[in-house]
């Protein structure tokens, strides 16, 4: 029992174990004390996390960038829409859709199925040639590819309804489920980090040069970075489909993509702790932000924001919190349980 | 043979103001490997410094209605403060953070910028009489060209040669070439750092703005976002033209604007909307057939 312990600590399990609890705190919190627009915030920070650990998989572990995650994010999310939407909807709306598609009702859990495959399936397509790519090639590239999928999506009016949003999706994803689903994106991340192909990847972050040397093969071990990042990326867009009820393309272009990437960033991208720890962060703060805005009652004078200042102060502090610290919160520290010196 | 010509003068201008685009993100790419994300902003920033701030419909002009090359230099010198106020204030002190950083950094001045022309401006995009009287077609060889085509071609060209002999003739031009291929090499042979980004910072603003008052002629709107597909245009020119090559990144904004205008006159009308779709795979297949870019400089290419 103890020696079980002992391997699991020294593999790292206890950053994600301690990750998830303090999630559940955070759900617990929220499910007792907190009004439904709390557990709103809620379900929406824990889909985020989803979202940012998948993003970590790849950038993190690869130090390269993608600036096209959020394209899968939209496959997914649309994925899990063509399934959930109730069959007398899709009627009208999406007449594009293949004949059992259209006529049967489906679960939360086929739903988010088929987006998740559909979002692994574009990712290891266009991850055959991304990753044939270096440094900053696959920037553009993935930049490209974002723009891709935001056209298709936009204009492909049969199944996605065009710029117009799809609605009526079933919302099935509540606190709870979004944990799971969190924890479940967790125990991936850090399995994969600590894994040959992790490993593999860590070291081609660090020295390419001296990696590839040593016999890794760069090819492979990104694109399976690559492949488990995309289907963790499109779990979160379904589940957001899932938990909003309307998905529409614009939804899931720059200022996601930004969003995204910020999230990493701020919190330490080489971090999954700095995944976890850069979303609480930016949300909490840009929900004290909204909450000022709309104004704080201080004895008998109302203190109050004007509009506009909610975006202008989350940059600014975004700009100060990376000139301070240029690897984010958490550098590549991770949280982990105290260990006994020997 | 007009419509052959027509269709030459699309794509020059098109082109020649992609081309403006594309130097506004290389100079700076190149010299700090930084991708400038705020420089669309910098776009919209200078096109509403024309007018008075207000959230009504009504537009008062301010600048605007200045004589014209009053105007053109204030708005080029804006663009250029604002631009080099950035690189003081914040890219400066990120010198040696990775790139994801500075990317980061670079989209948050450009949220903060935006934010603040929301505040003062409002969201609804303004119309903007500016030389509207250029839009009016002009016989050429018996077709029919807008002037302002003609203009943007000019003023492109003007521009571009001016920068070139800037480069080639004079010392800060020299140094920014040296800068751009290697910036550490550079340095050690006494070439003046934050000098040298000072001034690609500054062009980089002046060019936004140019850029800016030609958007603003054609479609007579300013609209707070105008610079985000502007920007993502030249920071594709920049890469396909080869990382640190001004003359590639220029070659490539061309290039875009030949793509596009073609895409548009030649695809069938069901797949026209999926333009800029083909346009990007374009852009994917370049990558992967010339991972470097179609003009590859020497001191790209990684030494071990």
């Amino acid at each position: 029992m103890k020696k079980t312990f002992q391997t699991l600590l020294a593999r790292g399990w206890d950053t994600p174990v301690l990750l998830s609890l303090s999630l559940a705190l955070l759900c617990l919190l929220a499910s007792l004390w907190g009004g439904a627009g709390l557990q709103r915030t809620a379900t929406e920070i824990l889909i985020r996390i989803t979202v940012v650990v998948g993003l970590y998989v790849f950038i993190g572990n690869s130090g390269l960038m993608s600036f096209g995650h959020v394209s899968f994010m939209c496959v997914g999310a649309y994925g899990a829409a063509w399934l959930a939407v109730p069959p007398e909807m899709k009627a009208y709306t999406l007449t594009g859709l293949p004949q059992w598609m259209a006529q049967e009702s489906f679960g939360a859990l086929a739903s988010t199925s088929l987006g998740v495959s559909l979002a692994a399936s574009l990712a290891l397509l266009s991850g055959l040639v991304l990753m044939r790519l270096s440094g900053i090639a696959i920037s553009i590239a993935s930049f490209a590819l974002l723009a891709i999928v935001n056209v298709v999506y936009s204009n492909w009016d049969s199944v996605t309804g065009g710029t117009s949003s799809v609605v009526g999706i079933p919302t099935t994803v509540d606190v709870w489920g979004a944990w799971a689903w969190a924890v479940f994106a967790l125990v991936l991340a850090h399995a994969h980090g600590h894994s040959c192909w992790g490993l593999q990847l860590r070291a081609l972050r660090e020295d390419s040069v001296a990696a590839r040397a040593s016999g890794v093969n760069l090819y492979a071990v990104a694109l399976v970075a690559f492949v488990l990042s995309g289907a963790l990326v499109g779990l979160g867009g379904s589940l957001e489909a899932q938990f909003l009820g309307v998905v529409n393309p614009d939804a899931f272009y720059l200022s996601q993509t930004f969003l995204f990437i910020a999230m990493l960033v701020v919190g330490g991208s080489a971090s999954l702790s700095g995944a976890v720890l850069g979303v609480v962060a930016l949300s909490l703060l840009v929900e004290v932000l909204i909450t000022l805005e709309q104004g704080v009652t201080l004895g008998s004078t109302v203190m109050r924001l004007p509009g506009g200042t909610q975006e202008i102060a989350l940059g600014l502090v975004m700009v100060v919190m990376l000139v301070l610290r240029p690897d984010g919160l958490l550098g590549r520290a991770e949280w982990k349980l105290p260990r006994r010196k020997f | 043979m007009t419509s052959v010509l027509q269709y030459l003068f699309d794509v020059l201008s098109l082109g020649s103001l992609y081309a403006l685009a594309a130097l506004g993100i290389a100079l700076i790419f190149g010299v700090m490997r930084l991708v400038n994300f705020a420089w669309g902003d910098v776009i919209a920033f200078s096109a509403f410094s024309l007018i008075v701030p207000t959230t009504d419909a009504m537009t008062t002009l301010a600048i605007g209605a200045l004589p014209a090359p009053l105007l053109v230099v204030l708005v080029l010198l804006i663009g250029a403060a604002l631009s080099i106020g950035m690189e003081l204030l914040v890219f400066r002190r990120l010198r040696h953070a990775n790139a994801a950083t500075t990317m980061v950094a670079a989209f948050a001045v450009g949220t903060v910028v935006v934010n603040v022309l929301l505040m003062m401006h409002s969201s609804r995009p303004k119309a903007i009489d500016l030389w509207s009287g250029l839009n009016a077609p002009l016989d050429l060889w018996g077709a029919r060209v807008p002037a302002l085509q003609l203009v943007t071609i000019v003023v492109a060209g003007l521009l571009l040669a001016g920068l070139v002999w800037m480069l080639r003739r004079t010392r800060i031009g020299l140094e920014m070439r040296a800068a751009a291929e290697d910036f550490d090499m550079a340095r050690m042979l006494g070439v003046r750092a934050n000098q040298v980004i000072l001034v690609a910072f500054g062009l980089s603003g002046a060019l936004a703005a140019a850029v800016g008052l030609l958007m603003l002629t054609k479609t007579g709107v300013a609209d707070i976002r105008m610079g985000g597909s502007m920007m993502l245009v030249a920071f594709v020119a920049t890469v396909i033209g080869g990382l640190g090559s001004l003359c590639g990144a220029v070659l490539a904004g061309f290039l875009m604007g030949l793509v596009s205008t073609s895409l548009q006159a030649w695809l069938p009308m069901d797949v026209r909307p999926f333009r800029d779709a083909l346009l990007y795979l374009a852009v994917i297949v370049l990558l992967v057939l010339r991972p470097g870019g179609l003009f590859v400089t020497s001191a790209a290419t990684q030494r071990v």
